[in-house]
């Protein structure tokens, strides 16, 4: 009897991340294919009322365990958590998003379950009743296809390329209660508190629309049109390397080979050169744009559509019509 | 402190990408070789610690070909003490297998801290740290901008999306770097000349079952070739229309 899909299903503040959602979705297909089961592991505190919605994805059985030891996330206490479920479930793979917490948490598991782990795939299939995953390499000059030689196969899938499905709120799965076997003085790794800007601005990584600019913005003082042209089209504002050297930007907005790598429906790439760096943390977007006063910027040759000019000139006006066309 | 860095060597990352002919890995040719650039974070990092906590020893391994201790000596000619050269003769090798061949070698040294790039800019995996962390039963904190040290202790600033957590983990640990840990200081020329008797180890690195095989590997769906709308705000209709129409964004 093969054994059930387990996917991770992450949650901050006690909310399910989209990409999840996304990894349940998928887990679904796969499950479909081959005639198995799949099981939603969610943990956190305060979590149990997102649960049901899990099925709506394509969860068949949802583990939940909710404790306030769970409030924040901790590598070695949900490790334990998840590695414990695999041994019991003896699932034939464990899916998790390739978020900051499912890279780490995967990572660690692979140490519990003595495997490796199929990093930041862009795709699963089935082939003669086993998985295959597809994953970029050398920051997405290549890409390799890989079989599996151990179960469960370990894998981490990259936000915003597997579909999420149309919920079906009629679907509906059992909910069961993991208990949570050790205290936060239990843990190998605590974390104390999450600064920073968390949860109050778009995630490069999770967004939709990103708008990045690069040198041609010229100062820090400037990126207030970036910005306006952002919040026209709700979007994400990300960078290049040169921006951040310069101190102009931090560095969790770039975007590249040495920062994020991003794969959002439509970039926008403005006073942008298109070095072969950045071009690796974006060139899976589904639609590029670039804004450019440089015919020749190599950008271009991989942008969907490009502007000739100047980006002081172009930007504004171009916020404005977006402005004008979402009612904003 | 004793810590142990482990160090990848990858090509540089303007490479450009050719697959070889046994279509599953990179053509070599032509191809330079560098140090993964996150290691070099991880690198300055125990350096920087080795100064501030007093006697120590800083020692760098790699997993990789007998070309990889050309990297080895680069790190050593930064400052680190002695080097470790776990020899493997075929590439492929996943990333268990590479982090149990370290983690074998590490146990024995009984570090205070073990420390990684936070990925290896070839197959970009992000996952060797975690997995050596978990095999020497220590914490590890991926991705991080920040280490502070305190009595048998670590408080670590982890990169989260949009923004970080503040991590405590007793020692010994493992951290994987972050670009903004540190600024890598250059070998200097006294550090280039020393570097060359520096102890260096070579042993051959432990044959590992497979997990992960790569049966494939081809270049990435090509882009369909890109359109020039037109020069300066006169193209903003255009590209309104096209987003609208061909995208189908907005
Ligand atoms: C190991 C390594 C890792 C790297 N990792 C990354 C990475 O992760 N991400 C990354 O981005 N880079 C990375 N780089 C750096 C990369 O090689 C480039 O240097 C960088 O991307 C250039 O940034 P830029 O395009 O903003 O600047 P530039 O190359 O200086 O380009 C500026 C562009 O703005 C245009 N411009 C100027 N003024 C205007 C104007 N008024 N209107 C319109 N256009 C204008 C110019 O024509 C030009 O094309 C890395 C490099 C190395 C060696
Ligand atoms: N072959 C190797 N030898 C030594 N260290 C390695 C090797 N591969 C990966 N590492 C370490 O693990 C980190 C993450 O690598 P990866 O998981 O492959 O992205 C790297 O930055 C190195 O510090």
């Amino acid at each position: 009897m093969p054994g059930p899909i387990l996917v991770f299903v992450e949650a901050r503040d006690a909310k399910v991340k989209k990409p999840s959602l996304e990894a349940v979705s998928e887990a679904r297909r796969l499950a479909n294919t081959l005639s198995v089961p799949v099981v939603a592991a969610l943990f956190g505190a305060g979590v149990k009322p997102s649960a049901a919605a899990l099925a709506h994805y394509g969860a068949d059985r949802i583990c939940v365990a909710d404790s306030p030891t769970l409030a924040l996330y901790s590598t070695d206490g949900y490790a334990r958590l998840l590695a414990d479920l695999v041994k019991q479930l003896e699932p034939q793979a464990v899916l998790l998003s390739a978020s900051a917490m499912g890279k780490d948490l995967a990572g660690y598991l692979a140490g519990h379950l003595e495997t490796s782990v199929a990093a930041d795939c862009i795709g699963l299939a089935v082939v003669d009743g086993k998985l295959q995953a597809r994953r970029p390499v050398y920051a997405g000059k290549a890409v390799v296809t890989c079989s599996f030689g151990r179960l469960p196969a370990l894998v981490t899938l990259r936000p915003n390329v597997f579909p999420a499905q149309a919920p079906d709120p009629a679907r509906s799965a059992p909910i069961e209660e993991v208990a949570v076997p050790f205290g936060l003085a239990d843990l190998k790794s605590v974390v104390k508190e999450i600064a920073g800007a968390a949860g109050k601005k778009i995630e490069l990584t999770e967004a939709n629309i990103i708008v990045s600019a690069g040198r041609g913005i010229r100062g820090p003082e400037n990126f207030n049109i970036i910005e306006e042209l952002a919040a026209s089209l709700g979007a994400a504002v990300g960078t290049s390397r040169a921006v951040v050297d310069a101190g102009w930007r931090p560095h969790e907005d770039q975007v590249g080979q040495t920062g994020k790598t991003v794969s959002p429906t439509l970039y926008f790439a403005i006073g942008i050169s298109g070095a072969i760096q950045h071009l690796a943390g974006m060139s899976s977007s589904k639609f590029i744009v670039a804004i450019n006063k440089d015919p020749d910027a190599p950008i271009f040759k991989i942008a969907d559509y490009g502007i000739v000019g100047d980006l002081f000139e172009v930007v504004p006006a171009l916020t404005k019509e977006f402005k004008a066309y979402f009612g904003r | 402190m004793k810590i142990v860095v482990c160090v990848k060597r990858v090509p540089d990352t303007t490479t450009q990408v050719k697959v070889g002919p046994d279509g599953t890995s990179l053509d070599a040719a032509g191809v330079t070789f560098a140090n993964n650039p996150y290691d070099e974070y991880a690198v300055e990092e125990a350096l920087k610690i080795k100064e501030k906590t007093g006697p120590g020893e800083v020692i760098v391994i790699s997993v990789g070909p007998a070309e990889a201790a050309q990297i080895l000596r680069n790190f050593l000619a930064m400052g680190a003490d002695r080097a470790i050269l776990l020899k493997e003769t075929a590439p492929g090798r996943d990333n268990f297998g590479v982090a149990s061949a370290l983690a074998g070698e590490i146990k024995g040294l009984a570090p205070d801290i073990v420390l990684c790039g936070k990925q290896a800019v070839d197959d970009d995996g992000a996952q060797v740290g975690a997995i050596v962390a978990r095999l020497l039963g220590m914490p590890v904190v991926n991705t991080v901008t920040k280490i502070e040290l305190a009595a048998g202790k670590a408080v670590a600033h982890r990169e989260i999306e949009g923004g970080h957590e503040v991590v405590e983990v007793s020692l010994p640990a493992a951290f994987t770097a972050q670009k903004g840990l540190n600024e890598p200081r250059f070998p200097s020329l006294k550090g280039i000349m020393a570097a060359k008797k520096k102890p260096f180890e070579e042993k051959p690195a432990p044959a590992a079952e497979p997990r992960l095989t790569v049966i494939k590997m081809e270049p990435p769906a090509k882009r369909p070739a890109g359109r020039i709308l037109g020069k300066g705000v006169e193209a903003i209709p255009a590209l309104v229309k096209a987003l609208h129409d061909e995208a189908k964004v907005i």
